[in-house]
C-alpha cells in the first residue's frame, strides 16, 4: 500500500491582483522507503504542493485528496495535523542559513522537537541529539550540540537539519529544494547523508529540486511538473532514457555535460507564465518547441505513454516518440556524475 | 566581553564628569540669588556676605568644584542650602517614591505593549488589530501631562463628585501604610506615564512580530508539530523581542522627563519633583546630585541593556 496517496490537489490563492492558481490537478504517490523526485522550474508550485499537504501555507486554499498512512491529510484537524508533522512527516526547506532559529543551540532545537511528541527526560533527549548529530556526520557531536546555527557552515545546518528532521523516524522526508542554497561539493555531501539516514531508517523521501542532476541518482520515480501540473511522471530510468514530453526533455538539454557539446547549457527559452492569467489548454504551448494545432485546442490528458502503463505523460506527441530518445549508457553516466560535482 | 564592560564604565565615568561640570558652569553664569533669598528683603549687604561665606559661595568657581568633587568620590554630595539637609538625605526620602512611578510604570507599559503588539501581529487587520491601532494613535499623540490631567479630571474630580473617591487627588503613601493605598495613590501616575510609551510598544511589537513572522525558522517550528501559543511566544515573541529591548535601552532616558512631568502633576515627592523645587530654588547641591543620579542610572541601564541584548541574540558580540 503507498504510503502517500496524492490526488488532484489544486491550491490556489486570493491576492489583490485576482486568483492565483499555483497547483493544478497534481497526483502522484510514495511508497514507503523509497524517493520521489519533483523537479521542475522555479514558480512550478513544488513547494506549494507539497507544504500545503502538512498544511503550512498560510491563506491557501486547498483541495483534492491526500492520503497518509489511511489518514486524510487536508480534513485532518489541526490536532491531528500537528501530530503528523515532524512526528510522521519531517520536512527540510531551502534555505539552511535562516530555516534554524538564530537564538537557540542546535541542540535545544532537536530536543524541542523529540520532546514536542515523545515524554522522554531532558537528558535521554540530549543523548539522542548527539547520536543524530553523529548520523549526519557533525565532527565532535558532543560539544558542538550547545552551538549556535551561526556558528555553522551552510552545509553543517543543513545537515543539523535533516537531524532534526530524521529525530523521531518519520515515515516521510520531505526535502525542498534541500540543496540548492549550497556549494556544488557540499550539495553532494548533504545528498549522500540523506541516502544513507534513509539507508539506515528506510524513510520515504520526496526530493524536491529544479536541477535534474541532483535526482539523477537518488530518485526511485520522478514527478515533472510545470505551471502547477504534472507534465510527465515516471520511474528514474524512464525520465532519463526515454522522456516523453518536451518539458522534460528541456529540463535534460539545460544540465551540464548535456546536449552534444559539454559544458554549454541550454535554457529552455522563454519563462513559465503567470499563474493568474488563463493557460493554453497545455501550458507549455508557448515555449514549446513541437507545438501543433491540436495542443491548442484540446487539454492533454496525463496518460500512460506506450507500452508502460506506469510511465504517464501529458503530450499529445505520439506515444511512441519516447523510445526515439534511448541514449547510449554513456550519457547517462555523464548526467549521473553532475550531482557529485 | 571583559573589556567591554570595562570600556563602557570607563565611558559612563567620563560622561557623569562633563555633566557636573555641564551643571556647575550653568549655576554660575546664572547670577544666583540664594543668600538673598535665605536672608530676606530686609538684609544688610553683610548678612549676605556672611550666607555667601557659610555656603562657600565667595570661593573661585575651580575651588568650589573642586571641593565638591573630592567629596563626591567619598558619597558625600554636601548639604542643601536652605535647610541644610545632607542630599544623600534628601535623595533617600524621594528615591523610593521615584523608583515606585518608574518601576510600575515600565512593567505597565512594557506588559501592555508587548501582550498588544504580539495580539495584533498574529490576527493582522483583525478587530483586535484595528482597536490597538486606535487605542496606540491616540496615547502615541497625547503629551503626559495633558494625559494625567485628563486621568485626574475624569478618574478622580468626576469620580469623586460622583460618589465615588476611589482614587486620591495625589500625593505619596509609602508601602508602610498599606500595599492597598500605596497601589490606590500610584495606580494614576502609573497610568498617565505607561500608556504614552505603551503605545510606542505596541507598534514596535508589531512590526517587528509581523516580520519574525515571516521568517523560514517560524515554518521550520510549524513544521516540527509544535502548538501555535509555543510557536508565537518561544520562537517568534523570542526573536522579536530583540528591538523592543533595545528601544526600551534608549526610552530609560525619556523616562525621567516623564517621571519628572507625572511627579509634578501629581505633587509627588519623588526625585523629580525634588528636582524642579531645587531649580527653581537655585539649591545647586541638590540639583547637582539628582542629575548626577539619574545620570548614572541611564549609564547603568545602558550597559544593562547591552548585555542583555547580546544575551538575548547569540549573534551579537560585545566588543
Ligand atoms: N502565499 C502566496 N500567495 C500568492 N501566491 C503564491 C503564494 N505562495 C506561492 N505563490 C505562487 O505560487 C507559485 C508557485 O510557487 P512555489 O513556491 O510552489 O514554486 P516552486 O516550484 O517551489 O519554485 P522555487 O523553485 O522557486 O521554490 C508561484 O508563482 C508563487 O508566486
Ligand atoms: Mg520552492
Amino acid at each position: 500500500m503507498a504510503l502517500l496517496e496524492v490526488d488532484d490537489l489544486h491550491v490556489s490563492f486570493d491576492t489583490a491582483d485576482g486568483v492565483v492558481r499555483a497547483v493544478r490537478g497534481v497526483s502522484f504517490t510514495v511508497e514507503p522507503g523509497q524517493t520521489l523526485g519533483i523537479v521542475g522550474e522555479s514558480g512550478s508550485g513544488k513547494s506549494v504542493a507539497t507544504q500545503s499537504l502538512t498544511r503550512l501555507v498560510a491563506g491557501a486554499k486547498i483541495t483534492g485528496s491526500a492520503m497518509f498512512d489511511g489518514l486524510d491529510l487536508l480534513h485532518a484537524s489541526q490536532r491531528e495535523m500537528r501530530r503528523i508533522r515532524g512526528r510522521r512527516i519531517g520536512m527540510i526547506f531551502q534555505d539552511p542559513l535562516s530555516s534554524l532559529h538564530p537564538c537557540y543551540t542546535v541542540g535545544w532545537q532537536i530536543i524541542e522537537m523529540i520532546r514536542a511528541h515523545e515524554s522522554v527526560p531532558r537528558r535521554r533527549a540530549r543523548q539522542r541529539a548527539i547520536e543524530l548529530l553523529d548520523l549526519v556526520r557533525i565532527p565532535n557531536a558532543r560539544a558542538r550540540i550547545d552551538d549556535f546555527p551561526h556558528q555553522f557552515s551552510g552545509g553543517m545546518r543543513q545537515r543539523v537539519m535533516i537531524a532534526m528532521a530524521m529525530a523521531l523516524n518519520p515515515a516521510l522526508l520531505i526535502a525542498d529544494e534541500p540543496t540548492t542554497a549550497l556549494d556544488v561539493t557540499v550539495q553532494a555531501q548533504v545528498l549522500k547523508v540523506m541516502q544513507d539516514v534513509q539507508a539506515d531508517t528506510g524513510t520515504a523521501i520526496i526530493l524536491i529540486t529544479h536541477d535534474l542532476g541532483v535526482i539523477a541518482d537518488v530518485a526511485d520515480e520522478v514527478v515533472v511538473m510545470y505551471a502547477g501540473q504534472v507534465m510527465e511522471r515516471a520511474r528514474r530510468r524512464e525520465i532519463f532514457y526515454q522522456f516523453h514530453h518536451p518539458y522534460t526533455e528541456g529540463l535534460l538539454a539545460s544540465l551540464p555535460g548535456h546536449g552534444g557539446t559539454r559544458d554549454r547549457l541550454t535554457p529552455i527559452p522563454g519563462n513559465p507564465p503567470s499563474l493568474l492569467a488563463k493557460l493554453d489548454p497545455c501550458p507549455f504551448v508557448p515555449r514549446c518547441p513541437y507545438v501543433f494545432d491540436k495542443c491548442r485546442r484540446e487539454v492533454p490528458p496525463l496518460a500512460p505513454v506506450h507500452p508502460d502503463e506506469r510511465h504517464l505523460s501529458a503530450c499529445w506527441l505520439e506515444p511512441d516518440r519516447a523510445l526515439q530518445f534511448e541514449w547510449e549508457s554513456s550519457k547517462f553516466a555523464q548526467i549521473s556524475s553532475t550531482a557529485h560535482r | 566581553m571583559f573589556r567591554f564592560l570595562i570600556l563602557r564604565i570607563l565611558q559612563g565615568i567620563l560622561v557623569l564628569w562633563l555633566i557636573t561640570v555641564a551643571v556647575f558652569a550653568l549655576f554660575f553664569v546664572v547670577p544666583s540669588n540664594v543668600a538673598r533669598t535665605l536672608a530676606g528683603r530686609q538684609a544688610t549687604p553683610r548678612t549676605i556676605h556672611l550666607i555667601n561665606h557659610r555656603l562657600g559661595l565667595d570661593q573661585p568657581i575651580l575651588k568650589q568644584y573642586w571641593d565638591f568633587i573630592s567629596k563626591a568620590f567619598h558619597g558625600d554630595l554636601g548639604y542643601d542650602y536652605y535647610h541644610q539637609i545632607p542630599v544623600t538625605h534628601i535623595m533617600a526620602q524621594a528615591l523610593p517614591i521615584t523608583l515606585s512611578l518608574a518601576i510600575g510604570a515600565a512593567v505597565i507599559w512594557m506588559a501592555l505593549g508587548v501582550f498588544n503588539g504580539v495580539v495584533s501581529a498574529i490576527h493582522p487587520r483583525s478587530v483586535a488589530d484595528r482597536s490597538m491601532t486606535v487605542f496606540a494613535l491616540f496615547f502615541y499623540s497625547m503629551p503626559s501631562f495633558f494625559l494625567g490631567l485628563m486621568l485626574l479630571f475624569f478618574l478622580y474630580y468626576k469620580l469623586t463628585l460622583a460618589g465615588y473617591k476611589w482614587f486620591p487627588a495625589g500625593g505619596y503613601a509609602p508601602l508602610s501604610q498599606g500595599v492597598g493605598q500605596w497601589f490606590l495613590h500610584m495606580v494614576l501616575p502609573w497610568l498617565t506615564l505607561a500608556l504614552v510609551l505603551a503605545a510606542t510598544y505596541t507598534r514596535l511589537t508589531r512590526s517587528s512580530m509581523l516580520d519574525v513572522l515571516g521568517e523560514d525558522y517560524i515554518k521550520t517550528a510549524r513544521s516540527k508539530g509544535l502548538n501555535e501559543r509555543r510557536v508565537t511566544y518561544r520562537h517568534a515573541l523570542r526573536s522579536a523581542l530583540t528591538p523592543v529591548v533595545t528601544q526600551f535601552g534608549i526610552d530609560l532616558g525619556q523616562l525621567i522627563g516623564g517621571v519628572v512631568i507625572t511627579e509634578t502633576v501629581f505633587s509627588l515627592p519623588g526625585l523629580g519633583k525634588t528636582a524642579i523645587d531645587a531649580i527653581t530654588q537655585q539649591d545647586l547641591p541638590v540639583i547637582i546630585g539628582i542629575v548626577l543620579f539619574a545620570s548614572a542610572c541611564v549609564v547603568v541601564a545602558n550597559i544593562l541593556v547591552d548585555l542583555l541584548y547580546a544575551f538575548l541574540d547569540p549573534r551579537v558580540r560585545l566588543s
